[in-house]
């Protein structure tokens, strides 16, 4: 009885969650104008937006900016997380701590307000930087970068510092240190933390509708500027597409690492068995 | 590798291996490591003891350079080495947590220090295939850390650091990461790869047996500072104070004061009896002196001995415990002291003592020790 409450609520919970981003999925096949009435199954969206150039520029851009931020941001994000956990005492700890974590709980409407005003300011006095792709990038960064510390200082948190002392030990200075043992070890984690911002910027609509000028428009705004204007198959088309390379990418992401973990285990249950039968002998 | 110029100039004429002269380390001005002072020869095995946080680790970190001494100066081979990074001294540690590298198989791991001195490859790959050998790995060479158990896991953390033959090895807790039945068994096979190798070796445990069976030499370290440096039966047999008597072993202690006190022995006069040591100890008549013997070192018998006036105590057994090759026994003594007693089974069918019986303990001139600190 209990069990089949459960499973209820579970099955609710599911439907919440993926009926609406089905029923997109299924209105992006269908042959009507209409939205809401099905008129038969075609690919012709699919096809329109193929060649509809604002679609595939705003694309392009928000590839463009995600690949930029994505990778200045796991820059600055390493950089910012070993300050954090390499020295426990410098002056203004506290408040460089509070700098990271700000952009995680400050709305990002503020975020980009408070930046477009930034700009805007240093555009009065130096005649620069023109809004578009690079105030996009650097807002979109300026966040992403607190993601990506976060991330990072957990994992350089729980390695093992004897790594470290071990590798100073037996002869690299210290930057070998870092490219030799250090690095390799956070890899993942510098993966993650990638791939985290990636998708932050990949969406983001908030601060780049703030911080975009013309001519630079990101995918998020094409679908949300033409959702305004009523609701579009094409639009449906495009969420498709994106649904589909995520859904592929994080199934096959997660199929992995637990395929490696899975294998890991069975060898250190071998290398353990291993070692009591050695006692035995 | 060590002999830089500006090291050549601090060069004392000194032939001791290594030499610890009046180092301490503070840290926020408490001091781990207070004002300590020790030679190592070449070729020893030598063990810092003591509890945790007695400074022990601290000392073995300012010797592998990863702390710097706030006074004073490491010699090796008469360099001082106390400013010198870790990765210019010619000196390995191996780690608690053995610290392999996990992303690297055994090979690797085993060369990597090798490389790290942009040695020829063929040499390389020569000195790790003896490495390999020394540790009985040679089949697991391309395995990774995490498919090793954890005896196999100690070996090649114990190769990494010999390959680049260090001229002084330092081990932090060797044995700590291994469970009970796997350690008696490295322990032995541990000393017997340095001594063969004969690399000097400071290790640091607090792990009594393991310092025992492992060193030549046993420093007893508490709040920083020596309280005792000697050969493992020195140690256990001439504590110099209370605190190592206490730390090593079991004892039981008496404390009395100093009734007579001649050159070839000495009366300890105490609340549970007299004690007449065939030593003399020095002192001033009555002071506090206190007498230490060991479980083992004490006679149970049932009849009165011939003279009870010195060395004999009257009590009953509160609890009995028989371990095959010996039984050990709990006494209540009258002044309400509880005496331990470690009874060895030299024949098949000894004298068992039972609980209640009314019993005397003796023991010899010799096997006490007066302890006046």
């Amino acid at each position: 009885m209990e069990s089949r409450i459960g499973k209820f609520w579970l099955g609710a919970g599911y439907v919440f969650l993926y009926l609406p981003i089905l029923t997109l999925i299924v209105f992006s096949f269908n042959d009507s104008k209409m939205v809401t009435l099905w008129g038969g199954f075609t690919f012709k969206w699919y096809g329109v937006i193929a060649h509809d150039t604002e679609v595939v520029d705003g694309f392009l851009l928000s590839l463009k900016v995600a690949l930029m931020t994505a990778s200045a941001s796991v820059c600055l994000g390493m950089l910012a997380a070993f300050a954090m956990v390499r020295y426990k005492s410098f002056f203004g700890r506290t408040a460089f701590s509070a700098h990271i974590n700000a952009p995680l709980v400050v709305p990002e409407v503020i975020t980009g307000l408070s930046l477009l005003l930034f700009f805007v300011l240093c555009q009065r006095l130096f005649g620069m930087p023109e809004r578009g792709v690079f105030t996009i990038w650097a807002g979109h960064t300026s966040v992403g970068m607190a993601y990506a510390a976060v991330v990072i200082q957990s994992r350089l948190l729980e390695m093992d510092k004897s790594l470290e002392e071990a590798a100073m030990d037996l002869g690299c200075r210290p930057f070998q240190v870092f490219y030799l043992v250090t690095f390799p070890m956070i890899a993942q984690a510098l993966m993650s933390a990638w791939l985290l911002t990636f998708t932050i910027s990949l969406d983001d609509v908030v601060a780049t509708a703030f911080l975009s000028g013309p001519g630079s428009t990101t995918l998020p705004i094409v679908i949300l500027s033409r959702a305004r204007l009523g609701l579009n198959p094409t639009v449906n088309a495009i969420a498709t597409i994106t649904v589909a390379v995520v859904a592929v990418g994080v199934l096959a992401g997660s199929l992995w690492l637990n395929r490696q973990e899975r294998k890991r285990a069975a060898e250190q249950a071998a290398a353990y068995r291993e070692g009591t039968l050695a006692l035995a002998s | 590798m060590a002999n830089s110029p500006a090291s050549a100039a601090a060069k004392v004429d000194d032939s001791r291996f290594v030499r610890i002269d009046r180092l301490t380390k503070r840290f926020d001005e408490v001091a781990a490591v207070d004002d300590v002072s020790l030679d190592i020869e070449k070729g020893e095995i030598f063990a810092l003891l003591g509890s945790s946080g007695c400074g022990k680790s601290t000392l073995l970190r300012m010797l592998a350079g990863f702390e710097t001494p706030s006074v004073g100066s490491i010699y090796l081979e008469g360099n001082d080495i106390a400013k010198m990074p870790p990765y210019e001294r010619p000196i390995n540690m191996m780690f608690q947590s053995y610290a392999l590298f996990p992303h690297l198989t055994v090979w690797e791991n085993i060369a990597f220090g090798l490389k790290r001195d942009n040695m020829p490859t063929d040499q390389i790959a020569e000195r790790v295939e003896t490495m390999l050998n020394i540790v009985k790995l040679k089949p697991y060479a391309k395995r990774k850390p995490h498919q090793l158990s954890g005896g196999q896991q100690q070996r090649v953390a114990l190769a990494r650091c010999l390959a680049k033959s260090p001229k002084l090895l330092l081990l932090d807790e060797p044995l700590g990461a291994l469970d009970r039945k796997l350690r008696e068994q490295t322990q032995f096979e541990l000393h017997n790869i340095i001594k063969k190798v004969g690399v000097t070796c400071v290790l640091v445990t607090h792990d009594q047996e393991e310092a025992m069976t492992m060193a030549d030499r046993i420093a007893v370290m508490s709040e920083g500072r020596f309280k005792q440096v000697g050969k493992p039966n020195e140690i256990y047999e001439t504590p110099s104070c209370r605190f190592v008597a206490d730390f090593i072993g079991n004892v039981n202690m008496f404390g009395g004061t100093l009734e007579v006190d001649q050159p070839d022995h000495c009366v300890i006069d105490t609340m549970h009896g007299k004690f007449y040591l065939d030593h003399g100890i020095t002192g001033t008549q009555d002071m506090p002196v206190s007498v230490a013997v060991r479980p083992e070192k004490i006679n149970l018998q049932r009849d009165p001995p011939a003279d009870p006036q010195y060395n004999c105590l009257r009590g009953e057994i509160a609890d009995s415990g028989y371990f095959g090759s010996f039984s050990l026994y709990r006494m209540n003594l009258a002044s309400g002291m509880k005496l331990q007693i470690q009874i060895t089974h030299t024949e098949r069918h000894g004298e068992l003592f039972q609980r209640g019986e009314t019993v005397f303990a003796t023991c010899a001139p010799d096997s006490l020790v007066a302890l006046t600190t």
